[in-house]
């Protein structure tokens, strides 16, 4: 019976009220009566027939509420649209800003056992993460005891010939551990096994689906076909799965890491990256502790290179998106506040509209419509608006994650698109609903009691105290959430134009750059090389319009890295903080031609030959670093392995991108590079020129080909690219911020409108007493005036202070912009003013044309 | 009760009724009574064949109370076979009327069954 009960509480209230103690009652007798076999026969019927009336009666109650609330809505449509507009926005803006947030920095990333899944590093003094010598890797991996699977990898990227035309591929060389580690199955042929790691086994590659779709055109016979990676001939043993990306996105081709006696002679030579899983039940601190250990002996034992090295241990997930962490969570956090506001704007809404409704409700409770029907009809008409509005702002969310999707950095290994997940429209949908629930509840609780016959009796003047306080702190909480808002906007714009305003220290208009990367297999030859240089960079220079042409190893911006040792004479050759700079080859007329001003001495020239005197041209800060007080012409340092003479100094340029300070920057002739150093064999020609881009290019491909068919260009773009570049994804971020910050705006804008034009309404009567006292039209107008600004003032303030704390959380990103600015917080005052006035406008007006004789008189 | 049925139905307006509907009307013609004895009522004479769940029995008296087709009666039957814990339902004189004209509707369409050759019978 308890059962039948518990179904009986399913029905509608009202009724009950009046049949439940009567349906209880007969249902006893029918089970008296129904002994024995029947009785499985009298639960499952009643249970049917309860369960199915329960609802049958809600929908009858479901459908009269909304068709009166579609009748009441279609009568008041400017309250209807508003409250849609709102929560349209609310939802939206924070579906689309958690559908991003969860896919850059919560979802999982897509390997097996991902959560186990940790990137090492060793820890030299002063680098954190530094990339492992293969001996050092070899090592780890044999002596730990924490890990159950070690895998390395490094990225490189190769000249693809075999195809219709030549091509530059980003490149992954990974050991045999690291794809089945990644739970990397192929679609075809197979992955590598230890065998194709072997020194001097065939040669080898796998495939992305993707290459395999565009560039082989999807054939089932690809496997087994050979194509040619800086031209050795690579036979295709596989394809891997279109969701599969490692280590990023844009990566297409995996060919075996190989460790050969060779490489792991020189514990220096740090460029592997590696890759583990813990073993099920270890913690990262055991595995930290594990290779602690072991980075200590090692330590130890070969103190020139591990000298002071540890081990750092990372989760793969945290060693992505480091850098648009902050910025995502401050677009979270601003979309939280978009929520805050919208849900203080319903409950104002919600609140003026029962206030207005008040007296039709009591008139129909007076008529016998039970409390709870009332109430309930309140819930429908919130639930309405709310899913009229939950649905539109999915719509604005779908069509605003696509803008957003430039948030996501391109080194996740995230094959697919950001996309509206279920749960985050799961999450929005069962948000706004409880929200609705609880503020149509709270706003409609009020149609009972004594408070309703003082209403029927028509003496109401516009509610209660209670009720108008509640307003006024809502819109106290969205003025304080815009200001919030408004203030992180405002800073970070500021950052951003910080950024632009940094000098680069080269000139960045009038020059284009294209990437020519040289095969080691074919121009391992230093002749070979040199000559390739001269013959482009005599060609190009003969392109009429071109006024300039050198190489360089890369492009300041686009290369970080290629840091090196460097100390004079005597010094000892330990890699630390304070005697590294970074290194770059580079062709005769190369600082000429990037802009770099030359300060003393000379540049890189002709006269620089291989067998004779080793030189470099150096940065200022390097000399100063090194040579305080002297002009450094002459002095000698050793840099990779060799010694040299200081030629020229050059002012120091942003290297590592327009936010961070860089290394000093050591500029050595190309002529005086060693063939083993392929990596750092100039690739990218810049060519300085009053030509556009467009008309450029076609004719250094022309001079290019004409010297090696098979040299692919890539990357062509202006200098001016570049470094807009360095400011676009900080742009957009801070763009969706500023987006945020003036939907806040306008919301509290909506807000304040409302609520004064609620007062104005209720103090007509006051008013028109007022004015009929003598007090003037322009007295009452600021009295509305000042009612408005203490509105915004009661809000400003503790935004403020808000405002304050979420700066400093997101001191990193604001290049330096103080969280405190003081032009930022002007301005952000200064726009609240400007909301405060034109909210108050219209409701001031119209108080100044009250009429005090009709508001006397209606009394 | 809903505010927007105040307002007296004509029975006209409410054909044609829903089978429970006439079940529970035919029921009460005999004589007031209580929701278990109406289930009884139309269990007996439809022979069994027709038994109302109690949620389709007061669900469908809601409606009729609503539609003012039946009230619920103070007048209690001699008070051996009172039951103290009943509610008893009456006919009103819509009810009469709309059963009348309910009956009326399916005595129609019988006819016109007949008269088609659909169901043996004279005409």
């Amino acid at each position: 019976m308890r059962f039948l009960r518990w179904l009986l509480a399913l029905f509608p209230a009202g009724f009950r009220q009046e049949f439940a103690s009567e349906i209880e009652a007969d249902l006893r007798r029918q089970r008296r009566e129904a002994a024995g076999p029947g009785l499985a026969a009298f639960w499952a019927r009643a249970t049917g027939d309860l369960l199915r009336h329960a609802l049958l009666a809600h929908w009858d109650i479901l459908r009269q509420d909304l068709r009166f609330v579609a009748r009441s809505l279609v009568r008041r449509p400017g309250y209807a649209a508003t409250a849609v507009l709102v929560t349209a926005i609310g939802v939206g803006a924070n579906a689309a800003a958690f559908s991003v947030a969860d896919y850059v920095l919560v979802r999982p990333l897509p390997f097996p056992a991902a959560d186990r899944l940790v990137k090492l590093w060793q820890h030299p003094p002063g680098y954190p993460e530094m990339e492992l010598s293969p001996a050092n890797y070899r090592d780890w991996k044999d002596a730990s005891s924490t890990f159950e699977s070690m895998g390395a990898f490094t990225n490189t990227a190769a000249n693809l010939t075999g195809l219709e035309r030549p091509d530059r591929i980003q490149t992954t060389l990974v050991g045999p551990e690291l794809l089945p580690l990644l739970g990397a199955n192929p679609l075809l042929g197979r992955r590598f096994d230890p065998n194709d790691a072997e020194p001097g086994a065939p040669r080898t590659m796998v495939v992305s689906e993707r290459f395999w779709r565009d560039r082989l055109g999807a054939a089932p016979g690809a496997v087994g076909s050979t194509l040619a990676l800086d031209g050795i001939p690579r036979e295709i043993i596989g394809v891997l799965p279109a969701g599969f990306a490692f280590p990023d996105r844009r990566t297409d081709v995996w060919v075996p890491l190989t460790l050969d006696e060779a490489s792991l002679v020189d514990r220096g030579n740090n460029y592997l990256e590696v890759l583990a899983r813990l073993r099920d039940g270890v913690t990262i601190e055991q595995a930290r502790a594990d290779l602690a250990v072991i980075a200590d002996r090692l330590a130890r034992q070969y103190p020139a290179a591990n000298e002071g090295t540890g081990a750092t241990v990372q989760w793969l997930r945290d060693s992505y998106s480091q850098r648009s962490r902050l910025l995502l969570l401050a677009l979270v956090g601003a979309s939280l506040c978009i929520l805050l506001i919208a849900c203080a704007n319903l409950g104002s809404l919600f609140l003026a509209r029962a206030l207005a409704r008040e007296s039709e409700l009591v008139v129909r409770a007076a008529l016998g419509a039970g409390r709870d029907r009332l109430i309930r009809q309140a819930v429908t008409e919130c639930l309405v608006i709310v899913a009229a509005g939950g649905l539109a702002g999915l719509a604005v969310a779908a069509a605003a994650i696509p803008l957003l999707a430039r948030l996501v950095p391109e080194s996740l290994p995230l094959h697919d698109p950001p996309t509206l997940d279920r749960a985050v429209v799961g999450f929005a949908a069962v948000a706004t609903a409880v929200t609705a629930i609880l503020l149509a509840v709270l706003t409609g609780r009020r149609a009972e009691g004594n408070h309703a016959a003082a209403v029927l009796r028509g003496g109401q003047r516009g509610g209660n105290a209670a009720r108008e306080r509640l307003r006024q702190w809502l819109l106290a909480g969205e003025v304080a959430a815009s200001v919030v808002l408004l203030v992180t906007a405002g800073l970070l714009l500021r950052a951003v134009q910080r950024v632009a305003e940094v000098d680069p220290g080269f000139q960045v208009d009038g020059a284009f750059t294209v990437r020519t990367a040289l095969p080691a297999s074919r121009y391992l030859d230093n002749d070979l090389r040199d000559r390739f240089y001269r013959d482009v960079l005599a060609g190009v220079a003969a392109i009429p319009g071109v006024e300039a042409a050198a190489y360089t190893t890369c492009l300041p911006m686009v290369c970080g890295g290629m840091i090196w040792p460097a100390s004079p004479d005597g010094d000892p050759q330990i890699r630390a903080v304070g005697n590294t700079a970074s290194v770059r080859f580079v062709t005769p007329g190369y600082i000429a031609t990037l802009g770099i001003p030359l300060l003393r001495g000379r540049e890189v020239t002709e006269a620089d030959r291989r067998g004779g005197q080793d030189v470099a041209v150096v940065s200022a800060s390097f000399a100063e670093r090194h040579w305080p007080g002297e002009d450094g012409l002459g002095k000698r340092f050793t840099v990779v392995g060799r010694n040299r003479m200081v030629v020229g100094v050059v002012a120091d340029i942003r290297v590592r991108g327009l936010e961070r300070t860089a290394e000093p920057q050591l500029y050595l002739p190309a002529s005086q590079i060693d063939s083993a150093m392929g990596y750092y064999w100039p690739q990218d020609l810049v060519v300085r020129s009053s030509l556009t881009p467009a008309a450029l290019l076609p004719q250094i491909e022309r001079t290019i080909a004409a010297i090696d068919r098979d040299q692919p260009l890539t990357s062509p773009r202006a200098l001016t690219e570049l470094v807009s570049d360095q400011t676009a994804t900080r742009g957009d971020q801070v763009r969706m911020v500023v987006v945020l910050g003036a939907i806040a705006l306008v919301l509290a804008t909506i807000g304040i409108h409302g609520l004064l034009s609620y007062l104005v309404t209720a103090r007509a009567r006051e008013l028109g007493v007022r004015m009929a006292l003598g007090a003037s039209r322009s007295s009452v107008v600021r009295l509305v005036a000042s009612n408005g600004l203490r509105l915004v003032a009661a809000g400003a303030v503790p935004g403020l202070i808000l405002s304050y704390l979420a700066a400093r959380a997101i001191r990193a990103v604001l290049f330096g912009v103080p969280p405190g600015d003081l032009i930022t917080y002007a301005t952000v005052l200064g726009i609240c003013l400007v909301v405060a006035l034109v909210g108050a406008t219209i409701p001031a007006w119209r108080a100044a044309r009250v009429d005090p004789a009709a508001m006397i008189r209606s009394d | 009760m809903n505010i927007f049925l105040l307002m007296t139905p004509t029975p006209e307006s409410l054909l044609p009724l829903p089978p429970v509907t006439f079940h529970i009307l035919a029921a009460l013609a005999t004589g007031d009574r209580h929701g278990y004895g109406i289930m009884q009522e139309v269990a007996a004479r439809s022979d069994g064949k027709l038994r109302l769940g109690a949620g389709t029995l007061y669900r469908s008296i809601q409606r009729m109370l609503e539609q003012g087709l039946v009230v619920e009666t103070s007048a209690r039957p001699p008070a051996r076979e009172d039951d103290e814990r009943r509610r008893y339902y009456r006919l009103t004189p819509l009810g009469i009327a709309t059963a009348r004209l309910e009956a009326k509707r399916l005595a129609d369409m019988i006819r016109l069954a007949q008269a088609t050759g659909l169901v043996p019978g004279k005409v």
